[in-house]
């Protein structure tokens, strides 16, 4: 898909349940596979990713929806260490 | 005269619940994702190989421990982690609920499971074999029998594996013992890689299925047995035709049963239980198994992050389960048939619906508080395995989740979130075997717990990933409430 649409045009939202998974489903999205392993082993996408649960997603999503399908999971999870996780990895300017 | 209806509705009760670890660490490297990437990266095979840990290192493994019922659940919670640095003191491969079996072992239970010459023995291995399984309570002369004088030469196994492309099958690493071959030349159903999918889940079907007449003498009483694995038994004009039951079933000598299989992804177990206790409570049988065995194509699902954290690739086991339904004894705990949850076609996929329709509404139709239920049983995923590969901690996020929805019912305050997950949770400590996973490894635990006081109602309920089939895009889910027997009172 990136190949196809650029990697400008592609945003990968994360729907992971804890810090330490997002961080490495974002890495491998953004440096390429942390375990050397796989089709993204050493393939650095550079994609944007965010979290289904960060503020900039819950902007955008209809109020309604979010708190039929998204309000649970925003109590449940713990959002402060997941956004955390992803800035540990994310680059700097798309953090802020 | 007509006779007098004998289905009135009747109490089912939980009478017992059997577990069964069969250790194959030299099978792992032919699950679903390790074939893929020895495929595609060859040198990743002796990872496998120096990864693997021996049967006394999975048998002092203390989440091994809690499925065959020598630990408790939440005696996980004191014991060190890494689990798999720290080694069970007094571990033992027998339990109160199973047993755990060591590989080569295994294969000669596999081997008594072939009735059709599909599982090729090398004949010094299977003569060690039948030495050690001679010594086993569960295996009978007959059982010998089966293996007495099937041994071949290595070289016609090497043959087997060279001319026809027969899985090659070994012990210790690299000492091929053995293969798996095709049953027909053209059938792409009968191939081994399903083969042997389908012989270690029967195997270790049977045996947990073995356990359960042992220990509560059923043998003969079991009138139908229920099938909820994940194989897909059948040739080309019939995948998934079934029956594992019965297949297991004539393993386990019940005579006098006969079966079938329910299909439901991870939540197949659950609904067999639904189901087996429906078929007791109509008054239209008295005893009832559900019985699976395990996952082949899962082993070593989670490799990656298992070498990418220097651990044993500790997806090696195959299990099984047979549970025990009955009419009411006056001492089991009960199945709950009148809160029976469940996600319907048209509840749609959001997580909250979900736990609304499986943990919520149950209780309601009861009135009962989510304070009521003392545990709660869901995937209880070890999370030694899934959290290294990214899959986070299965069982935590389910609890936390059922946390919030007490504290947004206005059970408990939004602080008491993380107190109500720990009492009323467990940590993960189940092999990633899919539906093996899925709330019922708590059951032994459950209703050993019921039965002696210190519980009074659990919750099980278990979700299916129906998508993965490419059928459909639904999820699915059932839940049901045990809870303790009242004696007639």
């Amino acid at each position: 898909m990136t190949e196809k649409y650029g990697k400008d045009n592609v945003v990968v939202v994360l729907g992971s349940p804890d810090a330490d998974s997002t961080e490495l489903y974002a890495e491998t999205l953004i440096n390429g596979d942390p375990a050397w392993m796989g089709p993204l082993a050493g393939v650095a996408l550079g994609l944007s990713v965010y979290h289904i649960l960060e503020p900039e997603m819950k902007e955008i999503i209809d109020p309604q929806i979010y708190e039929g399908q998204l309000a649970l999971m925003a109590l449940a999870l713990d959002v402060d260490s997941i956004i955390k996780g992803l800035d540990k990895v994310r680059p700097k300017k798309q953090a802020d | 005269m007509i006779p007098e209806s004998k289905t009135a509705q009747k109490n089912t009760v939980i009478k017992g619940v059997t577990y069964f670890l069969a250790h194959v660490p030299n099978m792992v490297r032919h699950g679903s994702k390790p074939t893929r990437e020895i495929e595609s990266t060859p040198n990743l095979l002796k990872d496998f190989i120096e990864h693997q840990i021996p049967f006394d290192k999975a048998v002092s493994y203390a989440p091994n421990q809690v499925y065959i019922g020598n630990l408790d659940p939440d005696d996980l919670r004191s014991t060190p982690m890494p689990w798999w640095k720290y080694d069970v003191p007094s571990a033992n491969r027998q339990g109160p609920f199973g047993e755990i079996m060591p590989e080569e072992e295994f294969l000669g239970m596999m081997k008594i499971c072939d009735e059709f010459e599909i599982l090729i023995l090398e004949k010094y291995f299977l003569e060690n074999t039948i030495l050690q399984l001679k010594i086993h309570p569960l295996l009978e002369d007959k059982d010998i029998e089966k293996l007495d004088g099937k041994g071949v030469p290595l070289s016609q196994i090497e043959k087997f594996i060279e001319q026809e492309g027969a899985m090659p099958l070994y012990i210790k690493g690299d000492k091929l013992i053995g293969c798996c071959r095709r049953a027909h030349e053209e059938d792409f159903n009968l191939i081994p890689d399903i083969l042997i999918e389908n012989l270690t889940n029967k195997a270790s079907g049977a045996m947990a299925l073995r356990h359960l007449n042992a220990k509560f003498g059923c043998q003969d009483s079991l009138e139908y047995l229920i099938g909820c694995g994940e194989e897909a038994v059948g040739d080309r004009y019939n995948r998934g035709g079934g029956n594992m039951a019965k297949a297991i079933g004539e393993l386990a000598n019940c005579q006098n049963a006969t079966g079938s299989d329910t299909k439901a992804f991870c939540c197949a177990p659950v609904h067999a239980i639904i189901l087996g206790s429906g078929l007791i409570s109509s008054g239209i049988f008295n005893n009832v198994a559900v019985v699976a065995g395990g996952s082949f194509a899962k082993l070593g699902m989670k490799f990656r992050g298992h070498l990418k954290n220097g651990m044993p690739i500790l997806e090696d086991v195959i299990a099984g389960i047979a549970i025990l339904l009955g009419e009411d004894d006056k001492k089991s705990p009960v199945v709950r048939l009148d809160s029976i949850g469940k996600h319907s076609i048209g509840t749609g996929s959001s997580q909250q619906m979900i736990f609304e329709k499986l943990v919520v509404e149950p209780l309601e139709n009861l009135n009962l508080q989510m304070t009521d239920i003392d545990k709660f049983a869901t995937e209880m995923h070890n999370p030694e395995l899934t959290v290294p590969q990214g899959s986070g901690d299965v069982p935590r996020t389910n609890y936390r989740i059922i946390g919030s929805i007490a504290a947004i019912r206005g059970e408990i305050n939004k602080t008491q979130i993380e107190e109500f997950s720990e009492m009323r949770g467990m940590l993960g400590f189940s092999p990633t075997q899919g539906h093996i996973a899925s709330a019922v490894p708590v059951l032994g635990h459950a209703v050993r717990d019921i039965m002696s006081g210190k519980m009074k109602r659990v919750q099980f309920f278990a979700k299916g990933s129906l998508f993965l089939g490419r059928m459909t895009q639904l999820s699915d889910g059932v839940s049901f409430i045990l809870e303790g027997n009242n004696g007639g009172d």
